[in-house]
């Protein structure tokens, strides 16, 4: 089933040292983005050429792989990409979280604490937190060596003064280890805490901006808030339809022309694992 | 004690032989601001050459001269907008005492920058961002030196709003739907919202129609009273200085041709210069 016409993974060994040594010094200085030659990949931008070729560059023969697409392994994204590294890797695959060795993510982080030896790689639209606020790359790179952070508060003042509490609800700053203010990717803000101490080592792609940052394991990130409006994880208040699970982060999905609607995990592999638990919620069938 | 006028001997006196004035307040000697030397040159063409001066705490100084003068390359270069040729900028800083900001690290430049230092430029649009609320605007300062509490914040912004005469129902509208001396007072409370000793100003009165100016003179040397400011003022407007400036420079060619107390320059003009510029003002 491997296309022997390709390299492993895809990338030619040179582009796969290339983008270690950006890895690298990224895990180094965590947060920094360090810029990197990214390549064209066969599928366009803005479907995770940076996360697929992160991936291609910590991927080995003995790893097993899991793709997640707004936490779900079944969608279009997630499915290409499995078997894109299935056909020019050969890697095994799954759907399992606690199986995975390096998971691909797009906007979520699976609701299953992350092991040691995991690899979770994030698809990154816009690498550059300040992108909106500042457009000069010149001046945002100023502003990440001198640690000018005061503009980032600008936007949550912002949100406040306009929707009366932080209505960033996505793509959440964050500063890492005190340092760098860290776009941690368009990922609900309810999986910012898990960001922050895991076990996993996490690492960001962007490949349109060509830019690759790392949180190394067990590192500190802190959202970013007021005093008086702290930062606050929110999710719908509902249990999941499906397995009952209250803890975690939930879909809203139109069933009916007449206003029905059911919340579900977002994670599918955390809703079948503990449905086959025999948990059920009030939607289950 | 000695007297003030001792310690402000000019590397290079003007034509006249004018010295600066000696300091409002005689209890602080040490001069605020310490210029000298300073010349910028773009290529073969000088914008300023050999300027020396020095400014005491309390002390508003005035720059004027035609357009091209090089008053704008003078300011920007004291401001840290510009890396001067040669020369020194001394700045009286708060922690260190004097120390000359043209030597001095970037983010230590950027943290005067947005604490001891204000800057208003002569359009808003330069010093204000338009896309973000006018209490965004006046609270960015604070935020960038660390205050993190939501309230406080607009508080201090609210207060400061009518301060500067505008409405604080404002408080949530973007700049672009303010008028231009709303603008302009916009951005004087902006720069001056973290309590800076020094305040820039390129033409603050520029492109205002004259009721307007009036009123914004009358407010900035309120603040400037008030908060006992030491402001450096650069304008061709002589009213302008007339009104804020203790002390004049008039410079032409990028040199510095005369100076002195600013009632004395403009009543008793001595160089041929100052005697154009100030017979050149229209009588009403």
């Amino acid at each position: 089933m491997t296309d022997d016409a390709y390299n492993f993974a895809y990338l030619d060994e040179q582009t796969k040292r290339m983008i270690r040594r950006a890895i690298l010094k990224g895990l180094a200085i965590p947060g920094y983005q360090v810029p990197f030659a990214s390549r064209e990949m066969p599928m366009p931008y803005g479907w995770g050429t940076g996360g697929v070729q992160v991936s291609a560059a910590v991927l080995t023969p003995e790893d097993r792989f899991k793709v997640i697409d707004q936490g779900a392994d079944d969608t279009t994204n997630a499915v290409s990409i499995r078997s894109f590294f299935e056909r020019t890797a050969g890697v095994a695959t799954t759907t399992k979280t606690t199986e995975a060795t390096v998971i691909q993510t797009r906007h979520r982080i699976p609701e299953t604490d992350l092991a040691e030896g995991q690899i979770l790689v994030y698809q990154v639209p816009i690498p550059e937190p300040l992108r909106f606020l500042e457009p000069r790359e010149t001046e945002t790179r100023k502003m990440h060596s001198l640690e000018d952070y005061g503009l980032m508060h600008v936007k949550l003042y912002e949100d406040i003064s306009r929707h009366g509490h932080i209505a960033t609800s996505y793509a959440y700053p964050v500063m890492v280890e005190g340092r760098y203010v860290m776009d941690p990717s368009p990922i609900p803000k309810f999986d910012n805490p898990k960001l922050s101490g895991t076990a996993a080592i996490q690492l960001f792609g962007a490949g349109r901006e060509q830019r690759i940052y790392a949180l190394p394991p067990h590192t500190q990130v802190v959202s970013l808030d007021f005093e008086d409006h702290p930062f606050d994880p929110s999710k719908a208040p509902h249990p999941c339809g499906l397995c009952g699970a209250e803890d975690s982060y939930l879909d809203e999905v139109i069933v009916d022309d007449a206003g029905g609607r059911m919340f579900v995990c977002s994670d599918t592999d955390y809703c079948e694992a503990r449905q086959a638990q025999g948990f059920r919620g009030k939607d289950a069938a | 004690m000695t007297h003030p006028s001792h310690h402000t001997a000019q590397p290079a006196p003007s034509p006249q032989g004018w010295r600066a004035a000696g300091p409002l307040h005689e209890s602080d000697p040490r001069p605020l601001l310490s210029v000298q030397d300073l010349s910028k040159t773009y290529g073969a063409h000088i914008g300023c050459a050999g300027v020396s001066f020095d400014l005491y705490p309390g002390e508003v100084m005035g720059i004027v001269g035609e357009s091209g003068s090089g008053k704008s390359t003078l300011l920007n270069c004291m401001a840290g907008h510009l890396v001067p040729d040669t020369g020194q900028v001394i700045f009286d800083t708060r922690a260190d005492g004097p120390r000359d900001t043209v030597a001095m690290s970037e983010p230590e430049r950027r943290m005067l920058g947005r604490t001891d230092w204000a800057f208003v430029h002569q359009h808003a649009r330069d010093g204000l961002r338009m896309g973000v609320s006018a209490g965004g605007n006046v609270g960015e300062r604070l935020m960038a030196v660390g205050a993190r509490n939501y309230g406080r914040i607009r508080a201090t912004a609210e207060d400061w709003l009518s301060r500067v005469e505008i409405d604080p129902g404002r408080i949530d509208d973007a700049p672009r739907t303010f008028s231009g001396g709303m603008q302009q007072r916009l951005q004087i409370a902006r720069n001056l919202v973290t309590g800076p000793r020094l305040v820039f100003m390129d033409e603050p009165t520029g492109g205002l129609d004259v009721s307007v100016q009036a009123r914004l003179l009358d407010l900035l040397r309120g603040l400037v009273r008030d908060m006992g400011l030491s402001a450096i003022i650069v304008t061709h407007d002589l009213a302008v200085v007339r009104l804020l400036a203790d002390r004049l420079m008039v410079m032409k060619s990028g040199r510095v041709v005369e100076q002195g107390l600013t009632d004395q320059v403009l009543d008793d003009p001595q160089h041929g210069y100052t005697q154009l510029l100030v017979s050149s003002v229209l009588q009403v």
